[in-house]
């Protein structure tokens, strides 16, 4: 899929392609072209990325090409065993969760999973978790606490799911009862949001002692779109939302609302699934290795105090 | 003709003095009851026919449960501000300013201490009345406050919940406000302090999703609709219509997400039966 500012990036890519396919049959030296043109593309890139609107992180956040939860796990862990159930409902398939093993020392890597093709997404429930999910990690993090493992949760969320079932197990509860707890977690937590962050259903595994957002991601209390309906009570504002919400990472940082934005490869996570895994990998890695030298108490105190210097009120 | 105009501009009457809830003479309940709004008052605002539960505001709440209507305001002149410059068809601070003028209250929750039977007890009340009780900055902050002087004086935190949720205007601030206040819930909890939520009439979204269901008691309002996620947007979800009485307080009772249901008659004397019984 290509979004409409991907569009003269790609045409200029095609051109590229033929002219070394011509030089190819022809013989004929165009080395000098071909390097112009080159550098014409990364600066076309350079500028486009540079100054995407807010609507337009939204759309690449949502790309279906980007890397998920589970691509980002194969892909940083050398070994990966995935742990399955709430061992009191079931197993929620919008939210994956295992050990895994990064240069010789275990994590727990936690987080929404969305589905590729129909078939998947429609397993996946398109990453909106049940309570049981919220509880799937509740447990997963309770067990790394007890075997001081630290916690990596990845968010890519459009929502915790608003179901019936999901109101008669709890949705509300799930979620808030692992706020509560995540606070009190003795062992570092870090987490970044991937993808999409939204509301509830992100934050439910988003209580860390760091939390970070990848460049092309939006974290936020309710998506473009229904703050659009409703609000402006029709669909067709989603971008001006977009912008009122300040829902980018870059927003986020300087509301201070997150810790710390985390590169992504030049035209976007979705075109370097490897480039985009190093980054996260080892912006993770940098967090919990200093969170490592506090105590649990420590850890705890100002996580806690991070989050309640949050808000702007004026007495 | 001096008696046609305004001899002195704006509104004079005192915030004190404002009313909220009915201030006609009677009152008519959704089943049709008619009741006049003196006896509506000195029954807690439940109407003595069907039992229905009017919804009221922190000063009716306050009065209710605080002995003598006596206790300590805390925070009284908290005010949003507005980091997000937020503008939809109305800029963000004509919004509030628009609620605070008609509900004469500075924002949707209202925090005080005082006590409650003789307990000391620190409650905390939303209004509904205010851009729909809806939580914010103000509201988080608020809360997290009066959580706050709960652990430092030992004395149990009563959450009185009446909201739409977060409040969009105010968008990431606003979800980290559900953060904030289970962050401080979560050291209430530690320091073994008793927290009684009480939800009522309507409890949704970022709310019920943090302190409205953290308490060691849960108990509801008859009748209160409570849950994550709005009616509108699940039947729009499941494209079917909802079952009779979903998401009402019964409906959490029964699927064990609330301790039990008070009518607001009893509400102080069940909350206090409970304190004693902690103690």
């Amino acid at each position: 899929m290509l979004l409409d500012f991907e569009k003269p990036i790609t045409e200029l890519e095609a051109k590229l392609d033929a002219m070394k396919k011509l030089a190819q049959e022809s013989e004929s030296d165009i080395a000098a072209a071909v390097k112009t043109l080159e550098n014409k593309i990364h600066k076309l890139k350079e500028e486009t990325f540079k100054n995407l609107t807010r609507w337009q992180r939204v759309q690449l956040s949502r790309h279906p090409d980007r890397p998920y939860t589970l691509d980002y796990i194969y892909e940083i862990t050398d070994d990966f065993i995935e742990l399955h159930g709430d061992r009191n409902m079931g197993d929620d398939k919008a939210m994956v969760g295992g050990l895994g093993i990064i240069n010789k020392k275990s994590y727990m890597i936690i987080g929404q999973q969305k589905g590729r093709n129909t078939k998947q997404r429609q397993m996946r429930n398109f990453g909106m978790a049940n309570p049981e999910g919220y509880r799937k990690a509740l447990r997963l993090m309770k067990t790394a606490e007890k075997f001081d493992i630290p916690i990596i949760t990845l968010i890519d969320t459009p929502g915790a799911f608003p179901g019936l079932e999901a109101e008669e197990r709890g949705q509300g509860e799930a979620i808030a009862r692992n706020l509560k707890e995540m606070f009190q977690l003795k062992v570092p937590v870090v987490c970044a949001i991937i993808g999409e962050g939204a509301s509830g259903g992100a934050l439910g595994i988003a209580i860390g002692d760091k939390v970070l957002m990848m460049e092309n991601t939006w974290y936020s209390v309710i998506s473009p779109e229904s703050c659009s309906s409703i609000l402006w009570r029709s669909w067709d504002y989603k971008e001006q939302a977009a912008e009122a919400l300040k829902l980018t990472a870059k927003d986020m940082l300087s509301l201070k609302l997150i810790d710390g934005v985390i590169k992504e490869p030049l035209g976007g996570a979705h075109n370097d699934t490897k480039a985009a895994a190093d980054f996260l990998k080892k912006a993770i890695l940098k967090e919990i290795k200093a969170l490592q030298k506090l105590t649990p108490e420590e850890r705890i105190s100002q996580r806690i105090d991070k989050f309640c210097d949050m808000g702007v009120v004026s007495e | 003709m001096a008696w046609f105009k305004r001899q002195v501009k704006g509104i004079q009457t005192p915030t004190s003095d404002k009313k909220e809830v009915p201030d006609g003479i009677w009152y008519k309940t959704p089943s049709g009851k008619i009741i006049r709004t003196v006896e509506l008052k000195n029954n807690a605002y439940v109407s003595p026919e069907d039992g229905y539960h009017v919804r009221i505001g922190s000063r009716e709440y306050f009065e209710i449960l605080f002995d003598k209507n006596e206790f300590t305001e805390l925070d009284a002149n908290m005010e949003s501000g507005d980091p997000l410059q937020f503008k939809d068809q109305k800029s963000y601070p004509s919004r509030v300013k628009a609620s605070q003028e008609k509900s004469g209250l500075k924002d949707a929750v209202r925090t005080a201490y005082g006590k409650l039977d003789s307990h000391e007890v620190a409650i905390a009340c939303m209004d509904f009345g205010f851009i729909g009780g809806s939580m914010g900055s103000v509201v988080g902050e608020k809360i997290a406050r009066g959580i706050e002087h709960s652990i430092q004086n030992n004395k149990p935190f009563i959450m009185i919940s009446k909201s739409g949720g977060a409040r969009m205007m105010e968008a990431g601030l606003s979800l980290m406000q559900m953060a904030k206040t289970s962050a401080k819930l979560s050291i209430l909890a530690k320091k073994k302090i008793p927290y009684i939520s009480v939800l009522t009439d309507p409890t949704t979204g970022g709310v019920t999703a943090s302190y409205a269901m953290l308490g060691d008691f849960n108990i509801a309002e008859p009748n209160a609709l409570i849950g994550f996620a709005g009616p509108r947007v699940i039947r729009e979800t499941i494209g079917k219509d909802l079952p009779k009485g979903f998401q009402s307080s019964e409906f959490l009772l029964e699927h064990g997400f609330v301790d039990f249901i008070v009518d607001r008659r009893e509400m102080k004397s069940q909350i206090s039966l409970l304190l004693r019984m902690l103690k």
